[in-house]
């Protein structure tokens, strides 16, 4: 089996991670008599896992080059708030209310503004030598105090119409075939990506992987992007949106026309392309290479002529731009801003991160790993709370589950560490 | 050694201090083409600090680097890249969780017409500058933490040639290494020697060096005891030079500030107390 998996080339850590996905879902279906693994449930774990599995892609990067960020709750909460107060207060002063450049005005506020958070922070960090852990333990205090101070404590609401798509519900998602077409390109993206990858190797006669072994690996990727589109189309919209849409379009209602589909939610959309976006920076760039290369040896980075300073600067305003965007999400889907929001999200975020397969020593970390940590940590709280587990036995369950987790990650690789590979 | 081609390098009355403490204290050395100089001294002695002026790591309180008749002014490790000067640490400046390629080109990537990473065309020339440097190198797609001393080595030497070095200098060269490989890394300090490189061994450990080197520069307490050549000396005499900062008798005249037995300075105290009696 190994070997197998070593022909293909396969992140064994990753497959072990997707069976306990697996065995977690399974596990719920039975308890609950079949009410997981239900498209409707599914759909809701998707935009529940949705703001914490953007920040983890880049607490991934905090935490491989050997640093933390405990304020990203907090920030989450003070940039919900900011955004909440330039959408709702500020900007209809000027445009009216649910203005279509609204939405696209407060995202971009709050982008520059996390990422200015995370500049500070990471110039704290790299330029004054304060430790990582300090600096966001103080930034967690100052951000989540800063997020009453926006408004004295008032929760910001109603929010503007087009922002609201942004946290899912049923007006946000892209529908049944916008999600085909995201799948299509999806699937022709693996195909191009493969072959490309390929053909740089062959070039360079370098070994390549068997021919079996990429059209097995191309398989599985499509195959799990059909699925997901699959599943999120069969969530059909409730009878009376159903019929209000046929009301607006003038069609009749039928019980065919009535089953009209949710498809992608559009959170679960931004969560892919900051995926996306991100592992091709740490895989594809200079920025990326930087990323790992100081994690795994600081003074090595620093003597290669790498500006470890700025580069700490860099990571951490980049996970300021992602905070703003898990914000703009969590505020979205509660279609409102209160200054608690992201409370404990810093421990959620790194949890995901941790169960992934990311060092906290640095310099190993996987973005696929923490996407798949979040989904871990999410459908265990969910599924608790399906089955009706007190909110107090769900965090013991899930504190022991991270230990857990990290403590098998580290006794497999121990015993499977391969002294010949 | 030959005096009429000009030094590689040059470095003139290098002055240094952390918190007060005079770490190189009027150091001038010097390197030609083709040669091997060791730099000896005792840990605190000043070499590695003196070295680390000459790569960038660190900037000298006062003092100039002259690098092929030049002026060179030296501020970062880019700096001295950008005169090809080029180092091989102690501790093996590697990242452990890249591969062999990501690390020979660290701080200086191929990339594609996107400004994307070309990682085939960088493990391309790495396999090609590896392979002349050690045939039996396979391992290109482990991280370097799972290569042997040996291999590290070579990875981090290949990184200085890749990049047409001609200055090296590699700071205890051998430490990590068991016999054999510390035959292999002497082979390598020869042949790169006969392309032309100047190469600055420095070492706490006289016997790593003594036969590998042309000349020798000895440090001690921050200053230079003296420049002298290897086939004038003997390991005691070395050894002198070092523990004690003494020079050779029939060497008097090649003595520098830092020699202990001119100009009627006599041992100090503390010298005599950690070494016992004069040799």
């Amino acid at each position: 089996m190994y070997r197998l998996l070593s022909k293909m080339e396969v992140d064994r850590r990753l497959v072990g991670l997707a069976i306990v996905l697996l065995i977690i879902w399974v596990g719920f279906d039975l308890a609950s008599g079949g009410r997981f693994i239900t498209p409707r449930n599914l759909f809701n774990l998707s935009v529940q896992t949705a703001s914490v599995a953007v920040m983890a892609c880049g607490m991934v990067l905090i935490i491989v080059t050997r640093h933390i960020d405990l304020s990203v709750g907090a920030m989450l909460g003070v940039l919900a708030m900011i955004m909440g107060v330039v959408q709702a207060d500020l900007l209809p002063q000027y445009l009216g209310y649910n203005h279509p450049a609204t939405w696209a005005l407060t995202l971009l506020v709050g982008l520059i503004i996390g990422a200015a958070i995370g500049g500070i922070q990471g110039a704290a960090v790299g330029y004054l030598g304060v430790p990582a852990f300090i600096v966001t333990l103080g930034g967690l205090l100052v951000w989540r105090g800063s997020a009453w101070w926006v408004t004295q404590g008032r929760t910001v609401a109603p929010l503007d119409a087009n922002f609201m798509l942004l946290g899912g519900g049923i007006d946000g998602t892209i529908g049944a075939s916008w999600s085909w077409i995201v799948a299509l390109v999806a699937i022709i993206g693996i195909i191009y990506a493969t072959i490309i990858e390929r053909r740089r190797r062959l070039s360079f006669k370098f070994p390549v992987k068997p021919l079996w072994a990429e059209y097995t690996n191309a398989l599985i990727k499509g195959g799990i992007v059909l699925a997901i589109i699959i599943t999120l189309n069969a969530y059909y919209l409730p009878t009376r949106a159903a019929e209000a849409i046929l009301a607006e379009r003038g069609l009749p209602v039928t019980p065919e026309n009535l089953q009209i589909s949710h498809g992608l939610p559009i959170p679960l959309l931004i969560v892919i392309l900051v995926a996306i976006a991100l592992i091709v920076v740490s895989r594809r760039t200079r920025f990326g290479r930087y990323v790992f290369a100081m994690g795994g040896n600081p003074q090595a980075a620093a003597l290669a002529g790498i500006d470890t300073k700025r580069m700490t600067v860099a990571v951490f305003a980049l996970m300021g731009v992602l905070c703003a965007i898990s914000a703009a999400i969590s505020s979205a889907r509660l279609q409102s801003a209160g200054n608690d929001l992201g409370t404990l999200d810093e421990l959620r975020v790194i949890a995901a991160v941790v169960i992934g397969g990311t060092s906290l020593a640095g310099g190993v970390g996987s973005i696929y790993g923490a996407l798949i940590g979040a989904l871990v940590m999410q459908s265990l709280q969910s599924g608790m709370a399906l089955l009706g587990v007190d909110t107090s036995l769900q965090s013991i369950v899930i504190g022991l589950v991270l230990v857990l987790a990290v403590f098998s990650d580290q006794y497999l690789n121990r015993r499977h560490s391969d002294p010949t590979t | 050694m030959t005096t009429d081609i000009r030094p590689l390098v040059e470095m003139r009355d290098i002055h240094i201090s952390f918190g007060g403490v005079k770490a190189v204290d009027g150091v001038s050395i010097d390197l030609y083409p083709g040669e091997v100089v060791g730099v000896l001294g005792h840990n605190g002695a000043g070499k590695s600090t003196l070295i680390k002026i000459l790569s960038g790591a660190y900037v000298a309180d006062s003092g100039t680097v002259i690098v092929d008749g030049k002026e060179a002014r030296i501020e970062n490790a880019r700096d001295a890249r950008d005169h090809n000067i080029e180092t091989i640490y102690q501790n093996l400046a590697l990242a452990d969780n890249l591969d062999a390629a990501q690390n020979l080109f660290l701080g200086r990537e191929i990339t594609d017409r996107f400004g994307f990473l070309n990682d085939a065309a960088m493990e391309h020339k790495a396999r090609e500058v590896l392979h002349r440097l050690n045939p039996n190198f396979q391992k290109f797609a482990s991280p370097v933490s799972a290569l042997s001393g040996g291999q590290r080595q070579s990875v981090a030497i290949a990184r200085a040639l890749l990049f047409e070095a001609r200055v090296l200098i590699m700071d205890e060269p051998c430490a990590a290494l068991g016999v054999h490989e510390t035959r292999m890394v002497g082979d390598l300090i020869a042949q790169l020697k006969q392309d032309g490189l100047g190469i600055l061994l420095i070492s706490h450990d006289l016997h790593d060096v003594f036969d590998l080197s042309d000349r020798l520069h000895v440090m001690k307490n921050g200053k230079l005891v003296g420049s002298v050549r290897t086939e004038d000396v003997t390991h005691d005499d070395v050894l002198g030079m070092i523990i004690l900062g003494k020079m050779p008798q029939h060497l008097l005249h090649l003595a520098g500030p830092g020699a202990t037995n001119i100009h009627g300075a006599t041992l100090r105290p503390q010298d005599t107390e950690t070494t016992g009696p004069t040799l």
